[in-house]
């Protein structure tokens, strides 16, 4: 790899005894994030907040909060500073309570996707050979349906009978496992190709010639090695399920009125978008931001390791 | 996962209770072989050997031509895509056909191993001292304490300075040389009885080398281990080893102890890669004696000597058959030529090579003031 520039630099820097050279040179050397990348985090930990704290927040009823004189009103209406949707439910209140969905069943169903297809993807690239093959079968056979017919196909699969009529909760867990199961393909070949490069290192040999067992070598030597690839592909995923759920709502099987999710305010309002038109526009805005934000985490993170690799 | 116990492998108990004066290691015509597209790969090809307590031997020869996976083979460390027969002994006991997951017991803690690169060997992400202490924690079930002295006694009795500080750094804040005594302290962690030193130094700069190769050799005396070098370069194992096997397309060409060998040296093999070494008292810019030609085919061996080719004694008889490993003229001296260097024969037959400019093989073969050239026409 490109690590061989390395000894050059560091043997260059300290003779045996003055390692503090290299430390102090390090330090400087230690590449910022950058002012965009606190923005995005600063943006997404708002949105978080807002969603947990939603309850606590002196913000309209989002559901049965009626204001009848202000109907279909635009932006900066007095009390309603994005306006009101058809029913005179405040915009905003509707859009933090529906951070809590959208939030919730991104990051659910990645984690979900996380654990399931990276643990496949580290046994596959570690063990190689039939596991492997087994494994990415699956992989390959999930990853040739489209993912939006997928997750369509799954949720009706996994909803109860009278779907409309399972509760808030009940439907966030359907959805969380239909778009996880779409992402476990995805996060699995990624951290398989990334687990069968690092199992054949030479570290990893060297730990066996210890006597270390399979398992403590896969979970000691290759994951820790494999976790940025990992983390960054689930940043970006977290983004794409956010879509993906707004996707499924406009086919009516995300979260059911009137709770709200950014999926489903941009759905009630396909038919007509003109008549009240901050209602999709909000969520919308906030989809894209928050994917914006969550890809350029994303790309950070993976540069970040990046750099310990190549250029110290 | 390293907590379930399991009934150990026999004879990889810590302290077992096989005679001291016993050989430790007896390794008896091993033959390592890869299933390629190809092919079957000859990489090892009956060699036998055995080591005594607190002894060293060095294995040398070229690139590819089966030291690493020597060394590999008798520790068992080899791919899934590998065919290996022959025995092995260790303390008396066969561990030529223990399965993987049983030779776990005799890793580390019996048998360990340095790698040829610093640079890859050690896992990036963890910080030193969890790797020095990886192994005394899954083999001994000791205390966190107890394995972070330890560790720290270890990195200090490699040479490390300021081994406190080293301990709760990651690899890449070392140097090379650091990073291959870091990767001594963690094969000698479980005090093996055995460590196979695989191009110890080969990946170091030449100002460390000598540093890393005194280092092996004070913990081999410290610790009465008993070490398997494997090299390129006879350089290394001069003044280091007790005995000395060259190997030639997977096989042993010459064995000896280390003084025999450069003091009578008899096979042809050994008498080029001498040659190949710069000496001090060479003019500078003077030409090295490279060795003509390139090792051969491990899938098809050729039928005589595995040498023959590129041997300024070659005779017709060393293509039709190949030659026993004996030591007919010194006791403990074997090697595998019907020509050898120094001996009549030998003569004879080089006088006959120089004369008709070329060897049995079509090699072209010169004399130019003292030295014999090879593979130059005039």
């Amino acid at each position: 790899m490109l690590e061989s520039a390395e000894p050059q630099l560091a043997g260059a820097a300290s003779g045996p005894l003055s390692g503090t050279e290299v430390v102090a040179a390090e330090k400087s050397h230690k590449k910022r994030i950058g002012i965009i990348a606190w923005i995005a985090i600063g943006w997404l930990a708002l949105l978080v907040l807002l969603a947990i704290f939603a309850p606590l927040l002196p913000i309209k009823d989002p559901i049965n909060g009626y204001d009848y004189l202000h109907i279909k009103s635009g932006l900066f209406t007095p009390g309603h500073i994005l306006g009101t949707d058809d029913s005179g439910n405040d915009v905003l209140s509707r859009a933090i309570w529906g951070a809590q969905a959208s939030l919730l069943i991104g990051v659910g169903s990645v984690v979900f996707g996380t654990l399931i297809g990276g643990f496949l993807g580290l046994v596959a690239g570690f063990k190689g050979g039939t596991t492997d093959t087994v494994i990415s079968a699956f992989f390959n056979i999930f990853l040739a349906f489209p993912q939006l017919v997928l997750a369509l196909t799954l949720v009706s699969v996994l909803s109860p009978a009278a779907s409309n009529s399972a509760g808030w909760g009940h439907r966030v867990a359907i959805v969380i496992l239909a778009v996880g199961i779409v992402s476990i393909p995805i996060l699995g070949r990624i951290t398989r190709a990334n687990a069968l490069a690092w199992s054949q290192r030479e570290f990893v040999m060297a730990a066996r010639a210890q006597g270390a067992s399979d398992w403590r070598v896969m979970l000691r030597e290759v994951l820790p090695n494999v976790v940025p690839a990992m983390l960054s592909i689930a940043l970006l995923s977290v983004a794409v399920v956010i879509v993906l759920e707004g996707a499924l709502a406009i086919f009516g099987l995300s979260i059911p009125a009137p709770s709200p999710s950014w999926g489903n305010m941009i759905e009630s309002q396909i038919s007509n978008p003109n008549s009240a038109p901050t209602v999709w526009m909000v969520p919308s805005v906030l989809i894209l931001t928050s994917v914006l934000a969550l890809n350029y985490l994303g790309d950070v993170v993976r540069s970040k390791f990046d750099v310990r690799e190549s250029a110290i | 996962m390293s907590r379930r116990k399991r009934a150990p492998a026999p004879g990889s108990e810590r302290f077992s209770d096989a005679p001291l004066d016993g050989s430790l290691l007896e390794i008896n015509d091993v033959k390592t072989q890869f299933k390629t597209p190809r092919g079957l790969v000859h990489a090892v090809d009956g060699v036998s050997f055995t080591l005594e307590r607190g002894k060293t031997i060095g294995i040398v020869g070229e690139s590819g031509c089966g030291k690493s996976v020597l060394s590999r083979s008798i520790m068992g460390l080899l791919p899934s895509n590998v065919v290996r027969h022959g025995s092995i002994k260790f303390e008396g006991h066969e561990i030529g056909n223990v399965a993987s997951n049983e030779m776990r017991h005799y890793w580390g803690t019996q048998m360990s191993m340095v790698f040829q690169d610093p640079m890859t060997s050690l896992n990036p992400v963890m910080r030193i001292g969890n790797q020095i202490m990886e192994s005394l924690r899954f083999h001994f079930d000791v205390t966190k304490e107890y394995a972070e002295e330890t560790a720290l006694a270890l990195l200090q009795s490699v040479g490390i300075p300021e081994a406190e500080r080293r301990l709760r750094e990651y690899p890449h804040q070392l140097s090379g040389g650091m990073r291959q005594r870091v990767m001594i302290a963690i094969a000698l962690a479980c005090g093996p009885k055995i460590l196979f030193a695989d191009e110890p130094t080969t990946a170091l700069d030449v100002t460390v080398q000598a540093q890393i190769l005194d280092l092996l050799q004070e913990q081999q005396r410290e610790r009465f281990m008993a070490m398997v070098l494997v090299t390129h370069d006879l350089g290394v194992v001069a003044g280091r080893t007790d005995d000395i096997a060259v190997m030639y397309a997977g096989r042993v060409v010459e064995r000896a102890p280390t003084r025999s060998l450069f003091e009578h040296t008899r096979h042809p093999y050994t008498e080029a890669l001498l040659k190949s070494i710069p000496k001090l008292s060479m003019p500078s810019h003077s030409k090295l004696d490279a060795i003509a030609g390139r090792p051969p085919d491990l899938v098809k061996p050729p039928l005589g000597c595995k040498f023959a080719a590129r041997c300024p004694y070659a005779q017709p008889k060393c293509l039709s058959e190949e030659p026993p490993l004996v030591d007919p003229d010194i006791p403990g001296h074997a090697y595998r030529c019907f020509f050898p260097v120094g001996s009549a024969a030998g003569n004879d037959a080089l006088t006959r090579n120089l004369a008709a400019g070329e060897t049995a093989t079509g090699l072209p073969v010169r004399r130019e003031g003292d030295a014999v050239l090879t593979g130059v026409t005039a």
